[in-house]
Order: C-alpha cells, then sequence, then structure tokens
C-alpha cells in the first residue's frame, strides 16, 4: 500500500519535469538515426571489405552502432532522475513525505526503470528494424538464429545503463560529479581500455563492454571473450546491483 | 506535541546542538529563537529524520518520524522554501506530495486556494517570487491538513503584506488547537506572535518560558536624565528616596517610571535638566544579552587589526560602565 504510493508519486515526479522528455527522446533518436547511417555505410562499404570481415560481419550489431552514443543521453536520464533530488534541495521535502529511505529510493527507481524499459525496448527494436532497412541484401531477419535475443538484449543493455547511472548518481547526489565521471568513462575510458591488448582482459569485464555482448549474434573471428550473450549481460547486472547496493547505504547512512 | 530530549548533534568538531530538551505544546505559537547559527534548523532537520541526531531523541505524538504512517498528515513543516525542483509546476510538486502520503488530489487545490496560488499553479516553480516560493512551501505544510505545524523563520524576506498573512496564518492555525513551532531571530517579531517562547544559543536551551513571563522579567522601564549638576541631583533623589540605577558623567538612569517625580523635584531644587525622558529596553535587547555569551558570528565592527588595542580598552571602558 504505502508502497504503492510512492510508486504513484514518483510516477508524477517523472512525468513532470522536462529532463525526462529530453534526455530519452534523445537516446530514441540518436540510437535510431546513427544506427541508420552506420548501416547504410557499412553496405556501401562491403564490397571493399576483407575476407574475414566479410565473414564475421553482423548485421544486426552493426544496426546497434548508434548506443554507444545514444546510451549517453540514457546516462544523463539516469542520473538526473535521481541527482536533481539533491541539486535542487528536493530530496528534503520527499524524505519528509517518505521517512522510509528504502521505499524512497528503490520507488523511484523502479519507475525511472520502468520507462527505460519501454523506451529501451522501442528504440531497440526501431533500431534493428531501420537498420537493416539500410542494409538492403546484407539485412538479418529477427527469425534468424540469435537476433530475437540480441535485439530484446539491446532493449534491456539500455534499462540496465539507466539503472547503472541511478545508483551512480545516488552515491554521489550530485549531477555533475556523476555526468562528470559516468561520461567519459563510457565513451572514452571504456572503449581505450578494450582497445589495447594489455588492459583488453580487465576491460571486457566492465558493464558496457560485458552487456554489449548480448547484443552481438555474430561473433568476431578469433574471439575469446570467456563469457557468452547472457554470461555478459549478468556481469552488466552484477555492476547495476552493486551500484544500486552504495547508492542505497549511502542514502540510509549519510544526512540528507 | 513535539519532545525533544537530550538532542545533540555534532558535525565534526562542532557541536551545532548541544543536548536539548523541551517540549512544544499544541493549541499555542511557539517561538523557537536564537542568533544566526544557533541550531534551529539544524534541529528542525532532526525532528523530520532528515538529519540523524549524534545523541537522544526526538519524537512526535510519541513516535520516531519514520514510524509516522503518512507523515504529511501529522507534521507539515516548512524548512526551506527553495527545497523544490524547479522545473516542476506548483500543482505537480503538490500533487506528488500528496500521492506519497495518500492524501486526495482535491486537497493539492484547497492548499492551492488557501495561499493564494491557484492563479499560478500550472506555472514552473523557478519563475517564483520568494514570497510565492515560501507559499509554496506552506501550501505544502499544510497538505495533509496536519495538526502539527513547523516553519523555519517563514518570514524572512517577505514584504509587510506577506509577513501579516503569515503571522495571522499560525495563530489561526493555533487557534484550531494545532502545535505550530516557528523559527526565528528576531525577537520584535517573536514578540507579536508566539506565546511561549524557547531560545537556544551556540545549540544550548538559554530559555524555555511563556510569552508573558518573558515580557514581565525583561521589559525594564526606566527615567533617562541628563544634567550638570551631576551630584546635586544625585544628594535630591537620595533625600527623596529615589534609588539610581546607573550613573554616568551626565547621565543618570533611575529604574520605574518616575519622571513627573524627578522633574518636579529638580525644578524645587533649582537644578537645569538636560534631558529628562521616559525609556523602554526593548525585549530585542532582553533577547541579545540573553545570547550575548552564545552569538557565534561577533561582529567586529569593521576595525582593522591594528586598532586591536584600541578595541580592547574600548570595551574595558564599556565593562566599567
Ligand atoms: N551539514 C552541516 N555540516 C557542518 N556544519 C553544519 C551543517 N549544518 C549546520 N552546521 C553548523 O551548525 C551550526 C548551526 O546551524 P543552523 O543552520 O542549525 O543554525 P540556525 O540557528 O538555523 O541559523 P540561521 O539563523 O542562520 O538560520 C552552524 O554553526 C552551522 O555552521
Ligand atoms: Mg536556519
Amino acid at each position: 500500500m504505502a508502497m504503492a504510493q510512492v510508486v504513484r508519486s514518483e510516477w508524477t515526479k517523472i512525468r513532470s519535469v522536462a529532463s525526462t522528455v529530453w534526455t530519452l527522446s534523445l537516446a530514441v533518436v540518436v540510437t535510431i538515426a546513427l544506427g541508420m547511417l552506420i548501416s547504410a555505410l557499412s553496405k556501401s562499404e562491403y564490397d571493399n571489405m576483407s575476407a574475414q570481415d566479410r565473414l564475421s560481419f553482423d548485421p544486426t550489431f552493426t544496426s546497434f552502432a548508434g548506443t554507444s552514443l545514444g546510451q549517453l543521453a540514457m546516462i544523463v536520464f539516469g542520473v538526473l532522475v535521481v541527482a536533481n533530488e539533491y541539486s535542487t534541495g528536493m530530496i528534503r521535502t520527499s524524505l519528509a513525505a517518505v521517512p522510509q529511505r528504502g521505499a524512497f529510493l528503490f520507488g523511484k527507481i523502479a519507475v525511472a526503470t520502468l520507462l527505460a524499459l519501454v523506451v529501451g525496448m522501442a528504440t531497440s527494436f526501431a533500431a534493428f528494424f531501420l537498420g537493416q532497412a539500410m542494409l538492403g541484401d546484407l539485412k538479418a531477419s529477427l527469425g534468424d538464429p540469435g537476433v530475437l535475443r540480441a535485439v530484446f538484449g539491446g532493449g534491456l543493455y539500455m534499462t540496465l545503463i539507466a539503472m547503472f547511472s541511478m545508483g551512480v548518481a545516488a552515491m554521489l547526489r550530485s549531477p555533475m560529479l556523476s555526468l562528470g565521471i559516468l561520461m567519459p568513462f563510457f565513451f572514452l575510458i571504456s572503449s581505450i581500455l578494450g582497445a589495447v591488448d594489455a588492459t583488453q582482459k580487465v576491460g571486457r569485464f566492465l558493464p558496457d563492454q560485458a552487456g554489449s555482448k548480448i547484443m552481438q549474434v555474430v561473433p568476431p573471428v578469433g574471439d575469446d571473450t570467456p563469457y557468452g550473450p547472457w554470461g555478459g549481460l549478468g556481469i552488466m547486472v552484477l555492476w547495476v546491483v552493486a551500484a544500486l547496493i552504495g547508492g542505497y547505504v549511502v542514502l540510509k547512512r549519510r544526512d540528507a | 506535541m513535539i519532545e525533544l530530549e537530550g538532542l545533540t548533534k555534532r558535525y565534526g568538531e562542532k557541536v551545532a546542538v548541544n543536548n536539548l530538551t523541551f517540549a512544544v505544546r499544541p493549541g499555542i505559537i511557539t517561538g523557537f529563537l536564537g542568533p544566526n547559527g544557533a541550531g534551529k534548523s539544524t534541529t528542525m532537520r532532526m525532528v523530520l529524520g532528515l538529519d540523524r541526531p549524534t545523541a537522544g531523541d526526538v519524537r512526535i505524538d510519541g513516535k520516531h518520524y519514520d514510524e509516522l504512517k503518512d507523515p504529511l498528515k501529522y507534521i507539515g513543516a516548512l524548512l526551506d522554501a527553495k527545497a523544490v525542483h524547479g522545473g516542476r509546476s506548483a500543482y505537480h510538486h503538490l500533487l506528488c506530495l500528496a500521492q506519497a502520503n495518500g492524501i486526495p488530489a482535491k486537497r493539492v487545490h484547497e492548499v492551492l486556494d488557501v495561499v493564494g496560488l491557484t492563479a499560478v499553479a500550472k506555472k514552473k516553480a523557478k519563475g517564483f517570487s520568494l514570497g510565492m516560493g515560501q507559499r509554496l512551501g506552506i501550501a505544502a505544510a499544510l497538505l495533509g491538513d496536519p495538526r502539527i505545524l513547523m516553519f523555519d523563520e517563514p518570514v524572512n524576506g517577505l514584504d509587510p503584506e506577506g509577513i501579516h498573512w503569515i503571522r495571522n496564518l499560525m495563530k489561526a492555525l493555533a487557534a484550531q488547537g494545532r502545535t505550530v513551532f516557528v523559527s526565528s531571530h528576531l525577537m520584535s517579531e517573536m514578540a507579536l506572535t508566539a506565546d511561549h517562547l524557547v531560545v537556544i544559543g551556540q545549540g544550548r536551551l538559554l530559555a524555555d518560558t511563556s510569552m508573558a513571563d518573558f515580557i514581565a522579567q525583561n521589559s525594564r522601564s526606566y527615567v533617562r536624565v541628563r544634567t550638570p549638576q551631576r551630584e546635586q541631583l544625585l544628594d535630591v533623589l537620595h533625600e527623596a528616596g529615589i534609588t539610581v540605577a546607573g550613573s554616568g558623567s551626565e547621565v543618570l538612569e533611575v529604574e520605574g517610571d518616575k519622571s513627573e517625580r524627578i522633574g518636579e523635584l529638580a525644578a524645587q531644587h533649582r537644578i537645569v535638566l538636560h534631558e529628562l525622558s521616559p525609556q523602554q529596553a526593548s525585549l530585542e535587547e532582553a533577547f541579545m544579552r540573553l545570547t550575548a555569551e552564545s552569538v557565534e558570528y561577533h561582529a567586529h565592527g569593521g576595525q582593522p587589526a591594528g586598532q586591536q588595542g584600541a578595541q580592547q580598552e574600548w570595551g574595558a571602558e564599556w565593562r566599567r560602565g
């Protein structure tokens, strides 16, 4: 009963601020548009590819190329949902209304996660179909082995990225600090770690690299990743759980 | 009823609230008075369970804040009018609070009406003036129709009309039998509204008294007399059995309201008076005397460091006089 009240309240909160609309629309538009662009470019480049590259060409994964940039908007969404309570001072008003801090935090995260899931799934399916349309005769279809899992997984990936950001924001309690850490981490550091041989083995256990495995249908030639698509998503889930526990502990312990 | 027992809050080395024990009773306005940094806001945050006490306890109707089911129906608070998401409309701000406590949406319209914000209900809170923000905070406090209300410096930055409105609102709430706990650092403001007074300084309890008692004890009236014939006047007053409370080189202070008597005596004895004026020590002065020991941020009169010696001498003089 009390939890239902918190969820209703958080739904009112999330739908009554502009940042929800612009962050989520940006995530949708960027993910789809960039995926279409890369798909179209890949099609025109296909004839110039080496035989090996053609073997590992993954039309499904190609249509998700926009995720790398679109996820940044999801990160902003997750960060703002939580950290704006602190930057505006609203947190004190909120906790006066819901003094059970666990109920407050998880009610908020549940609502934002559900919204991210709906938007993430819609984006993933749209990115897949529109991307495949760009690929012409190279296209994969939803019935091919592993494709439905990848498309479904794309939606889960976007959702988990948002959840991870919510946990980090609950720990850091500042939108600027949270974005200042998460944005470069996901946009630069993770891919740098993944590109250098020495750090690659560590890099692939980072949340985004492990999680994005779920969107792959054709593994690259010579791929020695020690986990499969669901294993990778599992690693990402562990990161999310750790961030959420961290956020909960901070909220529970510290003065508001 | 709000009850504090040995309530203490330490931030690192700094003791913000020091062993406070008092109760805030229903049906009256209790003023919570203290200079800047005395610990008023910190105490109020602990009442709402926002800050955790280092020691001691605070209960609302016998319960801890987080044990209250739908707390906004027990106690409504205005701590900081800016504790609002500026991008959200006044209506949605109140609606999300109402939903969290199972308060019907129609109550949101009612409180918007009470505080006079109906016309701007759909406007974003960041466009609100100081007074409108304060009204929105009060609307939130009234939302659950609570028996206890707590306001932290509600008149700060308001224009005279707004101040008048808040005063009347608090009086009306107390007259309905509710508990009203309001902080201020202005004695004059409290004298107009509060029935009971709790004074703190540097986190410590300095007074817990009814307003009437405080006024009776502290509103000293005296007569100020200035004369070039100081010694003669002193003799005359002494003979007439009038005691002189304080005297400087030219100025005498006589307790009570005896200006007519002094004037007549001076005329009889042909003593020249340059001034004969009845005075009333203000409550503000009484408050300052009470908290003088514990004022955290003394103004040093803008004296440059080089004049430190001169300043000390001046202080010594004042203490002797
Ligand atoms: N979060 C905090 N961390 C460290 N010190 C704090 C914190 N909050 C308050 N203090 C300190 O505790 C003391 C009491 O502050 P508080 O805000 O409660 O005073 P106040 O009586 O409300 O003052 P004012 O009239 O200026 O509002 C001050 O010295 C303040 O600096
Ligand atoms: Mg204060």
